[in-house]
């Protein structure tokens, strides 16, 4: 059974649900504890959403300062899948592990609604079970999910497949070029504003957010570690 | 009588008449203090008795009244007197619940005001052993025609937002009313609901001689010192001075303790636990006291503090936020630290558990309050004063509007833009909605609803008053207040179970409002008992007056429903072109109190419509089987302007519906020789409008008559985009389902653009 470490900061609001969405999906899914150097023979690590440590300073500034941040980039920097979902995301830029910066909304008030998201690459380790191209809803909650690149690195992500997730009609936050979601030029690491484990029961009218941690455990059955 | 020793702290004020004063203890309180003391109090002492005797804290004008609720119930497993109310659920299952206000604070600090409002009702949820899994708000402000009132209603929104996105609990109903009433004093009602296993209940009284009083959480500062007794005075134009008695909220902290809290309540450690909200330290630790019928001990000198040179009046009244008191067993002093180190917290013991039923405070080894425990707390004078209705009241009861009534269309525009009656996209797109993962049904319907995690249960909540009825008369406006809620509850397939009330009123001193205060509560206590909701606690909140006057009378009830499949829930918009619209329930047209004079006709008044309890009781029935069977496509109630907006929210849809719904309704065997005005427009109560799939209509007409509920089919969903026509017997209105989308959606975001363009100008 594929092992997925759930990291948990302080401030995590978000690591019980996506927990859930992993052991549903399959997964031997455990928390991590942010204070913790070891990932117990993680498989694939997730980053959930929530305010680490506050975001006093800056969503996700802190927290890349924690002692199991190491592990997090040792794992990925062996090619090990890792996905930050929203203050995940935010902690993945702010380590330094995904490229560009995620900054205040543009109407500067927290946006929590539903929105319509699509998928612009299936090669990665979290969107490999849906089609390229496929749209679905699903909620975003955050008063910092604005992403933002320099233009070099814009024209990079965009002509080397690194947008995973882009908004389709209402874009809730002003992101540059409607990106929700990147991957890094190895492909392993992705960070997404959107959540998917909110959207991954029908019960909750949403539920191709499932797909997201399906992937991930599709994606375990080829050899891990430089998949690309 | 037993004579107490304490003795002043060093550099701590002489207590004087004038001191008492100071204090809003009066004549006859400080006689029955220097009675029970036996001598005069020290000034720390005096501090307490103020906090303790306090409106917010002793509800000495209000308990008398509050006995009469109805308080028991096979589900009942804690009533009135706790942090928290908690009703059974089943299979080992049970709720958390109370409502709260935060009406003072918010009217000077808007933004930290609400955020400690939310933090306060929080910790009282988790300090009975439950996890919050959902909050409510019920907001009320002056017209946004007000720059001021434009403010505090942002400030307001991003409070409670914040705080609540940040500790994780999503937001998932409750309501926001402006009317001219509350300009200068806003309303903030926040409520928590939270899940537990019954063995893990726990309560607040101490016990067990030797026991070890600790406090969890952030250190005690200087802030909010009396935040209990500014509660308990009328806001004037020298409140805005009181702003540093408002205290400063910090989630991040919160959500540790809220974890923290749950690991220790688990673990056996720990015997007790409470809140350190109003009056902090020393209502916390004085109830838990006279609820254990011990005594209580605490040495001042070792609670940890922000500044130095802190004296024991400021660390007793201090409302230093995200603060906890727990009792320890005696021999688990560690583990409490351990538990509370993993969360990054500070366990500090304080104090202990006596036998001499005292509530004793040293710094250090000086002796500064020693009064017996459970007097302090019980023997707190209690009026019940002259309650005289306002015979303005009277009159404005058998007034009507002078005007003629405007074109009807134009009517049904001008309704669906009243902000009171528009949606609040603006405010619930600020709060976490879908955190936690189990929202079945979100903000901008009739309840939210949200599935219990492992069972197939769904719980359902909502907010409710309609002041303006309370207003105009307070017995029928108090049973309707309780009877919208269960209808809204009851529209999403929920069986109603409890409730919990935050009751804002003026001074009680004033006869028209204590008159207003009693007759409300009896139409709820009436309402509650008809409908088996018993009350589970709840808070009130007088002294709501500002320069202009007291506030609409608002006893704002938090309804809590079962469903017992939650995935069987209703939604309150229309979903299939062909449905049949019925409306259930009977219409008499009553325009009186109504939101069509109101708004449209600028008319406060008229008798409000009286409420049917009886038949409220077997719509509910109704609805909660027809649910089960899955007989309803939705379900809305009819309430604030009636089958005229009522409608016009089934047609319009949520927000992100990728198109409104035309309808075409015939309103003429309804019409029965009422107005036209009278059958779109009145507001009369005990009405639900439901669509049903035409192949499922009979079943569920049959059920309807059955159950002796009046329903009446009145037309069918159109096509997405298409019109709404509404054909009366003398007349035909129409609109298009966009332009009344538009007009729903854009009332407030057009109001409050007001504020940007004039802060971009500034």
């Amino acid at each position: 059974m594929m092992r997925v470490a759930v990291i948990r900061f302080p401030g995590s609001n978000c690591d019980a649900d996506t927990l859930r969405a992993a052991r549903n999906a399959g997964a031997d899914a455990y928390y991590v504890w942010h204070r913790d150097r070891h990932l117990q023979r993680a498989d694939a690590v997730l980053l959930p959403g929530g305010f680490a440590f506050g975001d006093y300073l800056r969503a996700g500034a802190i927290a890349r300062f924690s002692p199991v941040m190491a592990a997090v980039q040792a794992h990925a920097e062996a090619g090990g899948p890792v996905l930050g979902i929203c203050n995940g995301f935010q902690v993945l830029c702010e380590a330094g592990l995904l490229p560009g910066a995620l900054m205040r909304n543009a109407r500067l008030t927290f946006a929590s609604l539903p929105v319509r998201v699509r998928v612009e690459t299936d090669d990665t380790p979290f969107t490999a079970a849906f089609e390229r191209g496929a749209t679905f809803m699903v909620p975003v909650a955050h008063g910092e999910g604005r992403y933002v690149a320099p233009p070099e690195v814009l024209r990079q992500l965009e002509a080397e497949d690194q947008v995973v997730l882009r908004y389709v009609g209402e874009n809730p936050n002003g992101s540059v070029n409607d990106i929700a979601g990147v991957t890094n030029t190895e492909r392993n690491v992705v960070g997404i504003m959107p959540h998917p484990e909110r959207a991954a029961d029908p019960l909750v009218g949403e539920s191709a957010g499932a797909k997201v941690f399906e992937s991930m455990i599709r994606r375990a059955r080829v050899p891990l570690g430089g998949t690309r | 009588m037993t004579v107490t020793h304490a003795e002043p702290f060093p550099g701590d004020p002489p207590v004087t008449d004038e001191l008492v004063r100071e204090h809003n203890l009066n004549q006859e309180e400080y006689a029955r203090i220097r009675a029970m003391l036996g001598r005069i109090p020290t000034f720390a002492e005096l501090g307490i008795f103020s906090a303790l005797w306090s409106e917010h804290c002793s509800y000495k004008h209000s308990r008398p009244i509050l006995k009469r609720f109805p308080t028991h119930g096979p589900r009942v497993l804690q009533g009135p007197g706790e942090n928290a109310g908690v009703l059974r659920l089943g299979e080992g299952w049970a709720v958390a619940f109370k409502i709260e206000s935060h009406n003072h604070p918010s009217a000077v600090e808007p933004y930290q005001g609400a955020a400690t409002g939310v933090g306060g009702i929080v910790r009282d949820v988790f300090t009975m052993g439950a996890r919050p899994i959902a909050l409510l708000n019920s907001l009320r402000f002056g017209p946004l025609s007000d720059a001021r009132n434009r403010y505090l209603f942002a400030g307001v929104v991003r409070g409670v937002g914040n705080y609540g996105n940040c500790v994780g609990i999503p937001t998932v109903g409750g309501e926001v009313d402006f009317a001219p009433g509350y300009s200068g004093n806003p309303l903030v009602n926040a409520m928590c609901v939270g899940l537990l296993r019954e063995d893990d209940l726990i309560r607040s009284a101490a016990s067990g001689v030797g026991n070890i009083l600790m406090a969890v959480g952030s250190r005690t500062g200087r802030d909010g010192i009396h935040g209990a007794s500014f509660a308990s005075e009328e806001l004037t134009q020298e409140s805005e001075a009181r702003r540093p008695q408002v205290q400063v909220g910090d989630p991040f902290t919160e959500k540790l303790l809220l974890e923290a809290s749950l690991e220790l309540i688990a673990s056996g450690h720990i015997v007790a636990i409470q809140d350190m909200g109003a009056a902090g330290l020393t209502s916390s630790s004085a109830e838990m006291a006279a609820r254990g019928g011990v005594g209580v001990e605490i040495d001042v000198a070792l609670v940890p503090t922000r500044e130095a040179g802190m004296t024991p009046y400021e660390i007793l009244l201090s409302e230093s936020q995200e603060r906890m008191l727990v009792v320890a067993r005696k021999d688990r002093v560690g583990q409490v630290r351990e538990i509370a180190r993993k969360w990054e917290l500070d366990a500090t013991p304080i104090g202990r558990v006596t036998d001499d039923g005292m509530y004793r405070v040293r710094h250090g080894s000086r002796t500064v309050v020693e009064i017996p425990g459970e007097p302090l707390v019980e023997d707190c004078p209690v009026y019940e004063p002259a309650a005289l209705e306002d015979p303005a009241v009277v009159a404005l009861r058998s007034a009507r509007p002078a005007q003629l009534p405007p074109d009807l269309a134009d009517a049904w525009r001008t309704l669906l833009d009243s902000p009171s009656i528009a949606s609040k996209r603006w405010v619930y797109e600020q709060y976490d909605s879908t955190v936690q993962a189990s929202t079945v049904l979100g903000p901008g319907g009739d309840a939210g609803v949200v599935a219990v995690p492992g069972t197939p249960l769904g719980l359902a909540f909502s907010t409710d008053c309609n002041s303006r009825y309370v207003r105009l008369d307070p017995f029928e406006g108090g049973k309707a207040a309780v009877a919208e809620a269960a209808r809204n509850v009851a529209c999403t397939g929920a069986r109603p179970i409890g409730i919990t009330n935050c009751l804002n009123f003026g001074s009680p001193e004033r006869p028209e409002v204590f008159f207003q205060f009693r007759e409300a509560c009896r139409g709820i206590a009436e309402a509650c008992r008809v409908l088996e909701t018993p009350v589970t606690g709840g808070n009130v909140s007088f002294y709501n007056e500002s320069p202009t006057g007291a506030v609409d009378p608002t006893p704002v009830i938090g309804m809590v429903g079962l469903i017992e499949d939650a995935r069987l829930a209703v939604g309150a918009h229309f979903r299939a072109t062909g449905d049949s619209i019925v409306v259930l329930g009977a219409t008499a047209g009553h325009l009186g109190a109504s939101s069509y004079w109101a708004v449209v006709l600028d008319t406060v008044a008229g008798a409000p419509p009286p409420v049917d309890l009886a038949g409220e009781r077997r719509l509910i029935d109704f609805l909660v089987a027809a649910a089960e069977q899955s007989l309803l496509q939705s379900a809305h109630d009819l309430s604030d302007g009636g089958l005229a907006v009522g409608l016009a929210e089934a047609c319009i849809g949520g927000p992100y519906a990728d198109g409104p719904r035309g309808a075409k309704i015939d309103l003429r065997r309804m019409q029965n020789g009422m107005s036209a005005e009278a059958v779109f427009c009145g507001e009369d109560h005990g009405r639900v409008v439901i669509s049903v799939s035409p192949k499922k209509r009979e079943r569920l007409l049959e059920l309807a008559g059955q159950s002796g509920v009046p329903a009446v089919v009145v037309g069918d969903v159109g096509e997405k985009l298409a019109k709404l026509e509404v054909v009366f017997a003398d007349r035909t209105v129409r609109a298009g389902s966009a332009e009344l989308r538009d007009i729903y959606y854009s009332a407030i975001p057009r109001r409050m653009d007001l504020t940007l363009a004039q802060d971009a100008a500034d």
